[in-house]
């Protein structure tokens, strides 16, 4: 049956009422989804990274520092912090463990970004420039741990066991390491290699707009309200910055026009659906229709006659934070973005404390998850909707600026390209929380930036193929993981009081 | 504080929900308005909590007019409400719940979880609730979550609580401490409305009581009114206050359930190893607090629970394993207990309606093709036999009322032969004459020699139409019993406690109980009104 | 839950209760409230996601009609206000254009000394367009005059096929945004019966239909698979899959299977002559016999869904999947069906391509009409007939906005536009009255504005 429907309150109250220490029944419910889709890919890892391996080495670079001793300073000193991070984290967790409490949901979590830290530090101290992988012995190796892994969980679930998380977490690295060693090695060039560090930094500036996008999502479907229209707020934050930032001369001014426009399509999704009640879904669809026409027009009679004057909006570009840019690897990823790039952690870190630690986040979720209930205690369910999908509408717009501002510097015709629906599958992906839905975004990022950087240096697979790849990946995500998740409860219901 | 309602009309429509009603509730005294479902007390609460506007009429406090525009201002005024349906976020704590609308917060708008749990542990000790701040809504039992929402008002500093059906969901135990609470509050000076169609604890708790019936206030009673003048008052007409049905003439046992299971997503046993059966001609009645397994059990019976083990065999025949259509199909009809999500499809004509489940049936259809003009006449044969008041058959079935409602699925799935019926909480939130319908219809099929099943969280309504009581709690049996079972006994077996083990502490605190004494006497006058 | 909060938006049930369920009686209800009724008997009081249809398209009247003057009726009905919805957006369209044409400012500058210079501008457009899409006033002879509105036809039959795909889905609770995949998909099973085999006349180009069909319904049939076994939101993967189609379409036109010999272009060879729709009208007029299988195919979706049992099952699992499945309605294999034959439907429009208009298949076979699918199902407010006649209207803009873009130079983008302002304003009648001043008598002047719609149900969220 359909995912989205609620469960009547009355089947609620009933998984209420039942105590949640039966867990000997737990046993009967173990799936088979996880058992027999790890098989599959481990059976295609073997195919492809094994059988299908030729013998030249793949070549991954390390980005290479500008200013080789900065760059070694700086590793030096987040090696330090990385370890002194590490250690403590480990204390706490240890210690945790001792007194038998629960251990907080960020410390693993932390504890393995520092670890990889540490080891991105390690490289850049150790002043690597290159790392070669024979990719027969790799692609055998990986496909022996991915059967391995596999075969383990068949194992588990045949003892009415769960898989444990890692075994999902070291089958999906595995795999990565796997199909990357595979995909280069199959290039052009007797040697090939590609840059790591361009890669990933590469990745996250493809991320961007996906992050904006998801982040508008997150807001408004909290608030009950399903926001199709990402796509439209993309593009017409797109337009609306390059015709601004040309017209004004000031690239900034081009920034926050983009955030209005989002806002004004928000609007008409806000009153369309809200006040008046329309099916949200619809009109999301929509607002792209009409957002994809009009834009495209105005393309085609105003912005192409005198793209001097309304189409050179100008560029946004990369600053370097001092002293961070210079770390290897990670300085380049993280800290040479563009204003709109820093924005986005802002946004992040924002969107996620506000919704989780504030008293509007409170209230947001509350309308989003039981409307009556938090109009029972004054507050304005459709006011607070508005205004949400209204913020919302302004953080894709500020997103869709990304594309004018940053990434080209000119607008053209349906130039989102749909990355508004991925922002959306992100948005699941990363199960309504912003900092999933980033994850998940920079995971489709990846999956883009890897797409376009094979093409370069040629492939074993049709272009075509991989640019499937963020679709097809984004299909897998879905399918696979909205089992587990839930939306919140009042999404895309509309709120009738009285 | 003084509350005054002063000619308040409230109007859907052409519908008047309340029509001129006058109200006054003293500070210090518990205030009932008794009326039957649908009778507009929820609508003219609501208009106090500013929920809904009045068309007419004022609000008093103290004397002076007020005008909510909200729930915020009625609470700041001083008004707090219990809901009949709880207004709580399932996946939100206590604290925050407490806390939404009323936050504390540090500089910058955060949240200051802290003085909120405080708050909270300050009156659960005041008043003894035993409520954890941490602990996730969802994970409580009801009794509980009512508490929360006690704590919700009294957070506000509430000052007229106006709680709305609060019993509908309490064991008869559970019944008897929130009355005690409610003393307790009464003695702080709080005023308190308190909404119910239950004469029993109408007659226990309040201090006057005012009746209303189809949006009007048509008189005020003393507690000590009896049982019969009071339900008079509230349905209009003298009602009978037993159903009349004859001693059940049983015949094989055809319906037997063994041991069955049904785990849910969570993994927790929500009906665990269930053995009863139901022989031709006999009700079964499970009783049971809401949420103990009932929906489950019924589910498992009809099809739609995925994780259901163990057996059910009508006449021979397992049920369990096969889809919802193979066991319609098998002879089992079936009410939902929520009928606007699982009995009907609202934006349906009725016609469509009455043949949801029999749609690809003879006369309705052959092969393929459905034929209309069958349907249609069907429909309204059965609009004329049920008295569903309806302008039309093609009328949505979701702007029928929900007595009306009712009586849609009850014709659609009395009208073919049946050799099991299920019916769960088959007179929610129905009116006294819709009630009476309802009832004499499962009686009639049960003399018809079918077997029955009715879920009723309401033992009133348990009481008059079992033959036999099942009583469930956390998805086991407790037990099953006579029909003649003592509402104490019944009571205690719903909170858990092994039939043998109630009857013997019934027994026992007999005479120092006060709510049991009125009890065996007042059994034989108390009806489901 | 909402139970009490939410009245039962009808009169109550006592034995002597009046007769009219009057909540809704259009006598009373302002419109925002007829809407916000709908929306509660939908969402049976908030508990269950809306349904994809609007509750006018399906079976119970939610407003018994008599009560209501004829005149009334007739200037507040559904019939009214889609008229009107198109005048408004082809009067924001006309404005649209004329802001943007430098030609209008020119003669906008001696407006008051001729001012039929400036209406024949902004005019100009919308007469190309009505002379490209049903009557070419300057044509030579009959058969010039007529060719436009042939050329309609000719276009909207994929829109009709692919519009019927959508709107299906839609009765089913589905949105079926993968008709431009599923089109890709019917067009690339069908082209390569159509030119790989030779087979006698009339059995060919029944073969390739049945392919499209085949493809077509694959490719819906994945979607409603992956929904109804792991409940993945069938919005994105109709969307991702529309890319994995035109993805896969543009690989599969670079190999030898598919590519036309000799040609460096990835596009197919010409189908077979008896794999293609026969003209209708001779071979000077491109309508072909594709149209007469559309308006088959609408009154197949008519019977489907409202006079056989598994429409029923499709319509009762859209509006209510809990109320259907206690009924013993299948869901998931209904979901998996609908998105079959909503897949079929659309790969229908893809033959209709391959084998009527174009006669090869090219990677823009598709060109955006699963796209504009989408809007003529929503014109049509998902039954079958109205999605026809949506079908047509559609069909006339995208024709004669090619007449127009040729002969004014305006942007062919401008009829998106138009339909998207169509569709919005039919979804939102309130609006469109509320514009039009065609409310039906305000209630209670004396309490003014905030009463009124406060009383209505519904908070103006306008007000925030």
């Amino acid at each position: 049956m359909s995912a989205t429907i609620q469960p009547p309150a009355s089947q609620r109250d009933a998984d209420a009422a039942l105590s949640k220490g039966d867990a000997k029944a737990a046993s009967e419910l173990v799936s088979w989804k996880a058992g027999i889709g790890l098989g599959l890919l481990a059976v295609l890892g073997t195919v492809l990274f094994g059988l299908l391996a030729n013998d030249k080495l793949a070549g991954f670079r390390i980005a290479e520092a500008r200013d080789p001793n900065a760059s070694t300073v700086a590793a030096w000193v987040t090696l330090a912090v990385a370890l002194a991070a590490s250690a403590y984290l480990a204390y706490l967790w240890a210690a945790r463990r001792r007194q038998g409490g629960p251990v907080d949901r960020w410390i693993p979590a932390a504890a393995l970004a520092a670890v990889v830290v540490l080891g991105l530090a390690a490289l850049g101290v150790a002043r690597l420039e290159k790392v070669a992988a024979p990719s027969m012995a790799v692609g055998w190796i990986c496909s022996a741990v991915l059967l391995a892994l596999a075969g383990y969980a068949i194992f588990l679930t045949t003892q009415r066991r769960p898989a444990p998380r890692w075994v999902g977490g070291v089958f999906a690295v595995v795999f990565l390491v796997g199909f990357l060693v595979w995909i280069v090695a199959g290039g052009r060039d007797s040697e090939p290699s590609i840059s790591l560090g361009g890669l990933l930094a590469g990745s996250v500036t493809l991320a961007v707009p996906l992050v904006f996008g998801s982040l508008s999502g997150v807001l408004c479907e909290r608030v009950g309200v399903v926001n199709i229209a990402i796509e439209g707020q993309l593009l017409l934050g797109a337009f609306s910055a390059a015709v601004v930032a040309t017209v004004t001369g000031n690239v900034y001014f081009g920034l926050i026009s983009a955030g209005v426009a989002g806002a004004l399509v928000s609007l008409v999704l806000a009153v369309v659906s809200i006040k008046y009640l329309v099916n949200q879904i619809i009109v999301g669809v929509v607002l792209n229709v009409l957002i994809s026409g009009l834009t495209s027009f105005l393309f085609s009679t105003l912005l192409t006659a005198d793209p001097e004057h309304l189409n050179k909006p100008g560029r946004l570009d990369p600053v370097d934070i001092p002293f961070l840019a210079d770390i290897p690897v990670i300085g380049p990823i993280l800290f040479h973005q563009s204003l709109v790039g820093y924005l986005m952690y802002a946004a992040v870190i924002v969107v996620y404390v506000g919704l989780f630690h504030t008293k509007w986040g409170l209230r947001v979720r509350a309308v989003g998850e039981h409307p009556q209930a938090a109009d029972t205690v004054g507050i304005n369910v459709n006011r607070t909707r508005f205004r949400n999908v209204l913020m919302g509408g302004a953080i894709a717009g500020i997103g869709g600026s990304f594309f004018t501002l940053v990434s080209v510097d000119a607008f053209s015709k349906d130039m989102s390209g749909g990355r508004g629906y991925i922002a959306l599958a992100a948005l699941i992906f990363g199960r309504w929380n912003p900092i999933g839905a980033f994850l998940a975004a920079l995971l489709f990022g990846f999956a883009d930036n890897l797409q376009s950087i094979i093409t370069i240096i040629g492939s074993p697979v049709p272009s075509q193929f991989m640019a499937m790849l963020p679709y097809a990946l984004t299909v897998i995500a879905v399918a696979g993981l909205v089992g587990r998740s839930r939306p919140p409860a009042a999404s895309g219901i509309p709120y009738v009081k009285g | 504080m003084k509350l005054e309602l002063r000619g308040i009309t409230k109007r859907f429509g052409s519908l008047v929900a309340n029509d001129h009603i006058d109200l006054v509730v003293e500070p210090g005294q518990v205030h009932c308005l008794l009326g039957e479902n649908g009778a507009g007390k929820s609508t003219l609460m609501n208009v106090l909590y500013g929920l809904y506007d009045p068309t007419e009429g004022e609000i008093l406090i103290d004397g002076k007019p007020v005008v909510f525009k909200d729930p915020g201002q009625a609470m700041a005024a001083g008004i707090g409400m219990v809901h009949q349906h709880f207004m709580l976020i399932p996946v939100f704590t206590v604290a925050e719940n407490v806390a939404l609308g009323n936050e504390t917060t540090k500089t910058g708008g955060f949240l200051d979880v802290e003085a909120t749990r405080r708050r909270i542990r300050q009156i659960s000790d005041q008043y003894g609730f035993d409520v954890d701040p941490d602990a996730m809504v969802e994970d409580l039992p009801v009794g509980v979550q009512q508490r929360v929402e006690i704590i919700k008002a009294l957070v506000r500093d509430a000052e007229i609580l106006i709680l709305d059906e609060p019993t509908a969901v309490l064991t008869p135990q559970e019944t008897d401490e929130l009355l005690d609470i409610i003393r307790q509050l009464k003695r702080d000076g709080k005023s308190i409305v308190f909404i119910s169609h239950k004469l029993r604890e109408v007659k226990e708790i309040s201090d006057i009581i005012t009746v209303i019936r189809r949006g009007k206030v048509v008189g005020q009673a003393e507690p000590t009114a009896s049982t019969t003048e009071l339900a008079s008052a509230m349905v209009g007409r003298a009602v009978r206050l037993t159903l009349e049905k004859g001693a059940p003439r049983t015949g094989d046992v055809t319906f037997k359930v063994r041991n069955l299971t049904v785990v849910n997503p969570n993994g927790q046993r929500v009906v665990d190893g269930l053995s009863f059966d139901i022989a031709k001609g006999e009700v079964l009645a499970i009783a049971g607090v809401q949420g103990n397994g009932q929906t489950e059990l019924t589910e498992a019976i009809l099809g739609v629970q995925p994780h259901a083990s163990g057996s059910v065999t009508l006449d021979g025949e397992e049920l369990l394993g096969r889809s919802v259509k193979q066991v319609l199909g098998a002879g089992v009809g079936f009410v939902p207990e929520d009928r606007t999500v699982h009995g009907l499809v609202g934006t349906f004509s009725i016609s469509e309606n009455m043949i949801l489940d029999l749609y690809d049936k003879a006369p309705f259809a052959s092969g393929l093709g459905m034929k209309p003009s069958v349907i249609s006449e069907n429909a309204a044969k059965k609009v004329e036999e049920f008295d569903v008041r309806t302008p039309s058959v093609t009328a949505a079935v979701g702007t029928l009322s929900g007595g009306n409602q009712q009586k849609v699925v009850l014709a659609r799935e009395l009208s073919r032969p049946l050799r099991l019926f299920i019916a769960s909480q088959p007179t929610r939130g129905l009116d006294v004459g819709s009630i009476e319908f309802v009832h004499k219809r499962v009686i009639a099929e049960r003399d018809h020699g079918t077997p029955v099943m009715i879920v009723s969280t309401e033992l009133d309504e348990v009481v008059q139409l079992a033959d036999r009581i099942a009583v469930l709690y956390r998805g086991r049996l407790v037990g099953i019993v006579p029909a003649t079972t003592s509402r104490d006994v019944l009571g205690l077996m719903m909170a858990g406690v092994p039939a043998e083990e109630a009857e013997a502490s019934v027994k026992a605190h007999a005479g120092t109980n006060p709510h049991a004494v009125p009890e065996a006497a007042g059994r034989e006058g108390e009806s489901d009104v | 839950m909402s139970e009490k909060t939410t009245p039962e938006p009808a009169a109550p049930a006592g034995k002597h209760a009046a007769k009219e369920p009057a909540a809704d009686s259009p006598m009373q209800a302002s419109p925002v409230e007829d809407v916000a009724s709908g929306v509660v008997i939908d969402t049976a009081g908030g508990n269950i996601p809306p349904s994809a249809v609007p509750s006018s398209s399906q079976s119970g009247s939610i407003r018994p009609g008599p009560g209501d003057s004829l005149l009334r009726q007739i200037f507040t009905g559904n019939a009214m206000v889609s008229l009107l919805s198109v005048v408004l957006a082809i009067v924001l369209g006309g404005i649209l254009m004329a802001v943007t044409n430098p030609k209008v400012a020119a003669t906008a500058g001696y407006f008051f000394a001729q001012p039929g210079d400036l209406l024949t501008e902004v005019f100009r457009p919308y007469a190309a367009l009505v002379q490209g899409s049903i009557f070419n006033w300057a044509g030579t002879d009959t058969a010039a005059q007529l060719y436009p509105i042939t050329e309609t036809l000719t276009v909207s039959t994929p829109l009709i096929c692919a519009g019927l795909g959508v709107a299906l889905a839609f009765r089913a609770g589905l949105f079926n945004i993968g008709a431009q995949g599923q089109i890709i998909f019917g067009a690339l099973f069908g082209a390569y019966i159509g030119f790989t085999w030779h087979l006698p006349v009339g059995l060919h180009l029944l073969v390739v239909i049945v392919a499209g069909l085949i493809g077509g319904a694959v490719w819906g049939g994945v979607v409603g698979l992956l929904k109804a076994r792991t409940g993945a939101h069938e919005v994105i993967v109709t969307i991702m899959l529309n890319y994995i189609a035109n993805f896969l379409l543009l690989f599969l036109l670079t190999t030898p299977a598919f590519q036309r010999k000799g040609s460096t272009n990835p596009i197919s060879p010409f189908l077979d002559q008896n794999a293609l729709f026969p003209e209708l009208l001779g071979p000077q007029f491109r309508l072909h016999a594709g149209f007469l299988v559309a308006v088959l195919a609408t009154a197949f979706v008519w019977w489907l869904l409202n006079r056989s049992t598994v429409g029923f099952e499709f319509r009762a699992v859209g509006a209510n999947a809990s109320a259907a499945q206690t009924a013993g309605i299948n869901v998931a294999r209904s979901t998996i069906l609908v998105m079959a034959i909503a897949g079929a439907l659309a790969g229908l429009a893809g033959i209709t391509q391959v084998s009527g208009t174009e006669k090869y298949l090219s990677g823009g076979v598709a060109a955006s009409i699963g796209f504009d699918a989408i809007t003529v199902a929503l014109l049509g407010r998902s039954t079958p007939w109205g999605t026809f006649f949506a079908g047509l209207l559609f069909g006339a803009f995208r024709a004669g906005g090619v007449a127009m873009q040729a002969q004014t130079q305006t942007p062919i983008d401008i009829v998106l536009v138009i339909q998207s302002l169509i569709v919005l304003f039919i979804a939102a009648p309130p609006l469109v009255r509320a514009i039009f001043g065609l409310n039906p008598r305000k209630k209670k002047p004396t309490q003014g504005g905030t009463a009124g719609s406060k009383a209505s149900g519904v908070k103006s969220g306008a007000a925030a």
